[in-house]
């Protein structure tokens, strides 16, 4: 944050080089053929050796990424073992699903988490306060498998409101997003309580409440303001998080997602479909705390004048 | 935190030495005193540890034996939270289970703090090429989102119970290694240390000496915040079929199996995920109350 932008440009395109390196490195350590394993048991030696020359297998390790990066830069991740498909292609279906699961999830979190926030610190030890602050707990203790699958017994197979799995219609996403946003929304509301709390101890907000201005008044025009500064920084990184990090509540609600893609990766033993899927979430990560970064910068005349 | 400091420079003297164990006592016994829940928290863990350790003693059944006449039964008295789709008494599995599930909050935490800790005291005592280069190798260890990074080493290692706690190790080494440096280049310039240089004390002997001891409460509160995610990350490798394989049990092996008959037989999975969430709460607690007393100024991080 204290470093300029350029800079963290710098820093984050050298961490997404090593990144790529060590996911590279690891998947090649696997003990294994990998077209061996693919091909099944019977394949001949001849056919052996034709796909791994074809997949370019055959060539020393630093050639074999240095291909690879330069595909990724163009977009190309290889083909699946598994599906036989391009894994570009693949992911491209995948994201869409993603996306949207991330988006409903935000939008579920940010709002249920400053709402939360705001209440609980105006009514500061108030029953509502010690109500949310306690859910928000439950919320970071509880595995998403947790609430994923509370959810779906209690709302799609006791009461039949909404749909158990499946990424059809948008009613589809409702369950699986409250299930991936209850632990932001539970940090998110943490955060706007503190950060608020600290806020009104300003000597700012004591000139405001002089002038005679409502309680509300001064909450929603002077105090939110401030507020919300470190709470964006937040919701950038959590909303990275949840593109890349959905693996288990696409796995409960089989939502067609990267992350399952992942998943199939491994059981698949897929090596470019993992490559891939991982390759891109932690990308997606970088990225994100980039924004993060710039957007805090952006944000706080404070940091704009030092930097 | 500021008189612990300054404490330091003498402590190779005997009696300041006990002035510190007093006053690491003194604020536990402050922490007891006026956090009720970091305690109601620790009486938790230990119950849970006990459960675990005298498991055979606690269940007449065995956690692996079929029993296929009563699958999937519901709570009864004979089985208090019924039986698995084997037959087997979720009751027991879960004390079995807790053996691997608190294990591999446990060991895998103390092995990345061993290597973070390590790490983090090399790189801000060094500085310099040595320092950017453990960092930089901790950005990109932080920069994966944790189950993928779980994911991917558990791919490349393969299951089970030992590479599931190496791949917690691999995993959590970072953040610690962060934090402890970050400690160490502020007791760097501390001025006993600068002593302990002017007067030829070897490097070796000032880490472990003067600055590992320091970082010590510090270290307590990352324990007792890096246990929980150990477990939650071991119980969602387990989840997804990655993590613990059969015939060795955990508590998200279970919620796993269990998930098939989530609507005819919810006991199976969800036993298992309040175990899971009690002893998560229970150290998130114990930490908080922890970091309180210990070390105030972690709570920005």
């Amino acid at each position: 944050m204290k470093q300029s932008i350029p800079r963290r440009l710098f820093e984050s395109l050298i961490v997404l080089i090593g990144v790529a390196l060590l996911i590279f490195l690891m998947l090649r350590v696997v003990p294994g053929n990998p077209i061996e394993t693919m091909m099944g048991e019977h394949a001949n030696q001849a056919t052996i050796d034709r796909m791994t020359a074809e997949l370019g297998l055959d060539q020393p390790v630093y050639i074999q990424f240095i291909r690879y990066v330069t595909g990724a830069l163009r977009g190309d991740f290889g083909t699946s073992y598994s599906l036989g498909k391009p894994v570009s292609a693949l992911m491209k279906a995948a994201f869409g699903n993603t996306l949207k699961l991330s988006v409903f999830a935000s939008l579920f979190a940010w709002i249920v988490g400053i709402v939360c926030g705001i209440i609980s610190a105006v009514r500061k030890n108030g029953f509502a306060d010690h109500l949310f602050m306690g859910f928000s707990l439950l919320g970071v203790s509880m595995p998403v498998f947790m609430t994923a699958m509370i959810l779906q017994f209690f709302f799609g197979y006791y009461l039949h409101w909404l749909p158990i799995s499946g990424s059809g219609d948008w009613r589809c996403f409702i369950l699986p997003a409250i299930a991936l946003g209850w632990n932001s929304a539970g940090a998110i509301s943490r955060l706007t309580r503190s950060t608020l709390l600290d806020v009104l101890q300003e000597d700012y907000i004591e000139t405001a409440r002089a002038k005679g201005l409502t309680q509300s008044a001064v909450i929603l025009l002077h105090a939110l303001r401030n507020t919300m500064l470190p709470v964006v920084t937040m919701m950038a990184i959590q909303f990275s998080g949840m593109l890349s990090g959905a693996v288990i509540t696409e796995t409960v609600f089989s939502i067609n997602g990267i992350g399952r893609l992942a998943v199939q990766g491994i059981s698949g033993r897929d090596i470019p479909l993992l490559q891939g899927t991982v390759l891109f979430s932690t990308a997606v990560v970088i990225l994100g705390n980039l924004v993060a970064d710039c957007l805090y910068s952006v944000l706080d005349p404070r940091i704009r004048k030092e930097a | 935190m500021s008189n612990m400091k300054t404490a330091a420079p003498t402590s190779v003297n005997l009696a300041s030495q006990i002035g510190e164990e007093d006053r690491f006592r003194d604020k536990l016994l402050r922490m007891a005193r006026e956090n009720k829940l970091a305690v109601i928290s620790a009486v938790v863990i230990l119950l849970f540890v006990l459960a675990a350790i005298f498991a055979p003693a606690l269940t007449p059944y065995d956690p692996k034996e079929m029993d296929m006449m009563h699958r999937l039964s519901a709570p009864s008295a004979e089985h208090l939270l019924g039986t698995d789709e084997g037959g087997r008494d979720i009751l027991t599995r879960m004390l079995y289970g807790a053996r691997v599930s608190l294990l591999a909050g446990v060991l895998p935490t103390l092995m990345s703090m061993a290597l973070g800790a390590a790490l983090g005291l090399i790189a801000g005592f060094a500085g310099g090429l040595t320092d950017d280069i453990i960092m930089r190798i901790a950005d990109i260890m932080l920069a994966f989102p944790s189950t993928l990074l779980a994911m991917i080493i558990m791919y490349t290692l393969g299951g089970g119970l030992v590479n599931v706690f190496l791949t917690l190790s691999l995993v959590g080494w970072a953040g610690i290694a962060r934090v402890v440096r970050s400690e160490t280049l502020k007791l760097r310039s501390s001025v006993y240390v600068t002593a302990a240089r002017s007067i030829g004390v070897p490097r070796g002997r000032i880490i472990l000496r003067h600055i590992l001891p320091n970082c010590v409460p510090t270290l307590i509160v990352l324990f007792t915040l890096n246990v929980p995610s150990a477990i939650l990350t071991e119980s969602s490798l387990s989840f997804l079929g990655l993590g613990i394989q059969p015939p060795d049990t955990s508590w998200g092996q279970m919620i796993n199996l269990g998930r098939q008959y989530l609507y005819n037989a919810p006991w199976c999975s969800f036993a298992p995920c309040i175990a899971i969430m009690l002893i998560v709460l229970a150290f998130n607690f114990l930490g908080d109350g922890l970091r309180d007393v210990l070390d105030p100024h972690l709570q920005n991080q």
